[in-house]
């Protein structure tokens, strides 16, 4: 529970209809997205802008609370979760669009702004914003940043971190400071901007943010193709990406995530093949085609038993919105799905999807695959029981050996989700104790009472892991 | 809530909620665009569907003790239904609702219009049809005997709530009870060959408040080509207690229906109400533990079909159907898209008609807050949603709002009159639209009344 000091501070700073701490309210932010998390805050805060936020932030820093910045809380690595109470704070009104620089090509926005939002009023104006995470009809821009979200367009446009242009932060000591801008170019000292996306909120609160946006395309052509194995459609990803073809979107899914995709969507998917090819191009006309037929060509060499066009923009639609669901559709089948996003290079994904094949055996756990083929990143999620403590344990052997995997192939333990809480104790097998004593170091330079995000990402030094309350 | 009621409402959650299903729920959190409630109050995740779901959870889990806020979040929810379709993971909301609402009712201590409209409607009223024709009659008599007009004048209709007060404006005007009595059970197709044989599903508040667009919808089915009968001994579907955690009620309205349908040999039961349609669908679900009605549920429910999706598939759209030009928008009724997944069809007929200009308004799909006795009970929430509703609706231009549920039809008739507009707007049922557009066409008006006498006979 909060201090009554403190309390009084904070409902003097954002007004008493933005503080809740009863305990309906703490239990509704007391999770995200991620299986078998959850810890209740003391309160849930929602400051209305900046100067809010900074004093917020003020209060919190002198008394030592914990501060966990969440969006809609479709975090998917126990990130947005708190960890030991403390204020969960919101961004409901900090979700305006605040301006469309047509002639620079940025958008500037709050942090409460919903992804799809920021991709609608770019193409209202002929204008681009390309990183689409899954949940992005929900998630929100400040979380996209926080996490370095990625999304079906990786492969050829990148992530959140190559939108971002600046940021309005306030520091953990409750000073405001601004990095980046309107540029293309900026060399003026650490590049500060970098550091905090993916900061997972470790670092202080992003209460603003400049995008960079960039032409729309032309036109679009999606695509299935469909195999009899795995291994033929990871080699067709290689093959495109060696034939020097970087198409939009290059999704895989395994026959099950097929079969219960189709289950939610029903929309007539294959749910005859083995794996599944997502496939979308987009640009100039006779770019798009002459890629397209390329494509086709390739995966037709590849033994895939079939290439379907799709004929309408609604049609190509629904094969992306469908691929969209593929992680929560996954959840029809057991009570819990724990999802990880090991990406490896993306001329690794045959061997990876070969040991994820493997691994699950070797354990007898029943994993799907889906993912960003095109980029290396893949979605093992595996199909559990949290009540079933003696497989929830298999499952965490057998994620450490896929982890264990990925590194082994180039790769890395996350590629768009986050350490968060819950692969934090896996951190040290991508980043190296140096590495992660390197980060130790600028946490505690800007953060020194631990407020911001506590229990994220890396431990303090000498502290034991924390103990989290399991659901 | 004092302590032992607390536990009594913990113990109930732990015995009533179906925890699989509690389960089911990832988190992923794509229901939230999906939810009246969450936007209205402004993005508050206790008004979500995945909220609500995690204090169901947390109260069988013993993590939060029952509390009014709790209380009020499940109280809060319209039932709507609307994250069914959105969810991925297929967690079947509208169940986990009745069972939290009847967990906190078998022991929580109810307001007083809550008390009220359970005690006598749902008891005592609903239940028997004969009273509800009693009840309607009085309202008739209250409409028609000059009482409404004082009670208006005196201003005794001020000591009720805003939205009630309003309400009582756009009642429609209630038939006599002889005119609700004396109607024909079994009926034969016009003009067509015979195509199926339907049992329709009256309702209680259909078949008296709004007897003629019973009337009307039987009509429809006749000229689709439907023999159809109408079962004497039917009950209210029990969808207003269900939703308001009285499911013995509910239960026991089901077993009557099952009844009263098995009596006759049809292809489907129609209704012509998203509200009681969606609650008659699961009839399988409400009697589940019983294993002698469940089958007999089942084979209910497999025949129950809205009207726009018989009249539909009997291709009436395709016959000629003809208004004076116009714009006409439509309001999902959230059971008829959510729960019957009905959505298309009564837009495709709209659009069939000759001089309907159809204009989609912007969240056609959201609920309109009437939901039950959502629109008594939590009045300010109900009004805040209306006057988005009617914003979208103004914004189409539209002259006509067409609805396919008496809540709805009668919320939007409340908002047209709170926004000042009955002048210029009308609220309809989709089959009352329908039948005026087919008999314009293929009715001329002396063979309006020859149908008439041919249907008494």
């Amino acid at each position: 529970m909060l201090h009554s000091e403190v309390k009084g501070k904070l409902l003097a700073i954002v007004g008493a209809e933005n503080v809740e701490d009863n305990n309906a309210s703490l239990l509704a932010y007391s999770y995200d997205s991620t299986a078998r998390f959850q810890a209740l805050p003391d309160a849930m805060v929602a400051p209305r802008n900046t100067e809010e936020v900074a004093g917020v932030v003020k209060v919190c820093n002198e008394h030592k609370i914990p501060i966990v910045p969440r969006g809609s809380g479709t975090n998917l690595c126990a990130g947005t979760t708190p960890t030991k109470g403390g204020i969960v704070l919101i961004f409901k009104h900090m979700n305006h669009i605040l301006e469309i620089d047509q002639e620079n090509l940025t958008m500037t926005v709050e942090p409460g702004v919903y992804t799809k939002d920021i991709l609608n009023a770019a193409i209202d104006v002929g204008l681009f914003y390309p990183p689409d995470p899954g949940s992005m009809h929900i998630s929100q821009i400040g979380g996209n940043i926080s996490e370095n979200s990625g999304g079906l367009r990786g492969l050829k446009y990148g992530v959140t971190r190559d939108y971002v242009l600046g940021l309005e932060i306030v520091l953990p000591n409750g000073e405001v400071i601004q990095t980046g801008g309107k540029l293309a170019k900026d060399v003026a000292g650490y590049d500060l901007t970098r550091l905090y996306i993916g900061a997972e909120g470790t670092l202080g609160v992003i209460t603003k943010a400049i995008l960079k946006l960039i032409p729309q395309p032309e036109t679009k052509k999606t695509m299935l193709a469909l195999y009899e194995d795995l291994e033929a459609a990871a080699e067709t990803v290689s093959a495109i990406i060696a034939n020097r073809i970087i198409p939009a979107t290059l999704e895989f899914l395994d026959q099950a995530t097929v079969q219960v995709v189709e289950d939610f969507a029903e929309i007539g998917l294959p749910v005859e093949a083995k794996a599944v090819l997502l496939i979308e191009q987009d640009g100039p006309p006779e770019v798009v085609d002459r890629d397209m037929d390329k494509i086709e060509e390739l995966c037709k060499d590849n033994r895939a038993f079939d290439v379907q066009v799709a004929k309408t923009v609604e049609e190509a639609e629904q094969l992306t919105a469908a691929r969209r669901s593929a992680l929560s559709a996954l959840s029809r089948l057991k009570p819990t799905t724990i999802l990880e996003d090991a990406t490896v290079p993306r001329s690794e994904i045959a061997k990876m999807v070969k040991a994820i094949g493997e691994i699950a055996e070797k354990y007898q756990l029943n994993i799907c695959t889906f993912g960003h083929a095109g980029d290396g990143n893949l979605h093992p999620t595996c199909l559990t029981d949290a009540r079933d403590e003696a497989e929830i344990e298999l499952v965490e052997k057998a994620f450490e050996e896929i982890f264990q995997q990925a590194v082994a192939l180039g790769g890395t333990i996350t590629g768009e989700h986050g350490v968060g809480m819950m692969k934090l104790p896996y951190l040290h097998l991508k980043a190296g104790e140096h590495g992660i004593e390197a980060m130790r170091s600028i946490k505690q330079a800007i953060d020194p009472n631990g407020i911001m995000n506590p229990g994220k990402m890396i431990e303090p030094k000498g502290r034991q892991r924390m103990v989290v309350e399991h659901q | 809530m004092n302590i032992q009621e607390k536990q009594q409402i913990q113990q109930a959650f732990q015995e009533t909620m179906d925890y699989d299903e509690l389960m089911n729920c990832t988190r992923c959190g794509f229901c939230l665009p999906s939810c009246p409630t969450y936007i209205e109050t402004g993005r508050n995740e206790v008004h979500s569907p995945r909220g609500r779901i995690a204090l169901m959870k947390g109260l069988v889990d013993g993590v939060i003790e029952p509390s009014q806020e709790v209380k009020d979040s499940i109280d809060m929810c319209l039932g709507c239904r609307a994250c069914e379709p959105v969810c991925p993971s297929g967690v079947k909301f509208g169940r986990l609702l009745e069972q939290a609402r009847d967990a906190i009712y078998q022991h929580k201590k109810q307001t007083l219009p809550e008390k009220l409209i359970k005690g006598i409607f749902f008891k005592n009223i609903f239940p028997y049809q004969n009273r509800m024709m009693g009840v309607t009659g009085l309202l008739s008599f209250y409409q028609r005997s000059g009482a409404q007009k004082l009670a208006q004048a005196t201003g005794v209709m001020n000591l009720f709530p805003e939205s009630m007060r309003s309400m009582e404006k756009v009642l429609p005007s209630v038939p006599k009870k002889s005119q609700m009595k004396d109607r024909p059970r079994h009926l034969q197709p016009l003009k067509l060959e015979k195509k199926k044989k339907v049992a329709f599903f009256s309702g209680c508040l259909m078949d008296t408040m709004f007897m003629h667009t019973n009337d009307a919808t039987v009509k429809l089915l006749q000229y689709a080509g439907c023999e159809i009968v109408v079962p004497s001994l039917q009950a209210c579907c029990g969808a207003l207690h269900g939703h308001s955690g009285e499911m013995e009620q509910a239960r026991e309205m089901a077993k009557r229906n099952i009844q009263a349908f098995e009596e006759v040999e049809v292809d489907y039961i129609i209704s012509n109400a998203g509200g009681c349609g969606a609650f008659l669908v699961e009839y399988d679900h409400l009697l589940k533990n019983d294993s002698e009605w469940s089958t007999r549920a089942k084979r209910f429910c497999n025949k129950v079909k809205d009207i726009t999706s018989i009249l539909i598939e009997l291709d009436f759209h395709k016959q000629p159907l003809s208004l004076d030009n116009q714009i006409v928008t439509y309001q999902d009724s959230c059971h008829l898209k959510n729960g019957q997944r009905t959505f298309m069809e009564p837009r495709q007929l709209l659009e069939s008609i000759d001089g309907v200009h159809y204009v989609e308004m912007k969240d056609a799909g959201r609920c309109c807050g009437s939901a039950g006795i959502y629109n008594i009970v939590q009045s300010e929430m109900s009004m805040q949603i209306l006057d988005y509703k009617m914003e979208q609706a103004q914004n189409t231009k539209a002259k006509t709002i067409v609805t396919a549920n008496p809540g709805c039809l009668l919320q939007m008739k409340l908002g047209i009159e709170r926004e000042g507009r009955s002048n210029e707007m009308e609220a309809v049922h989709i089959v009352d639209l329908l039948l005026q557009a087919y008999e314009n066409v293929n009715v001329r008006s002396n063979l309006h009344d020859e149908a008439a006498t041919y249907i008494r006979a």
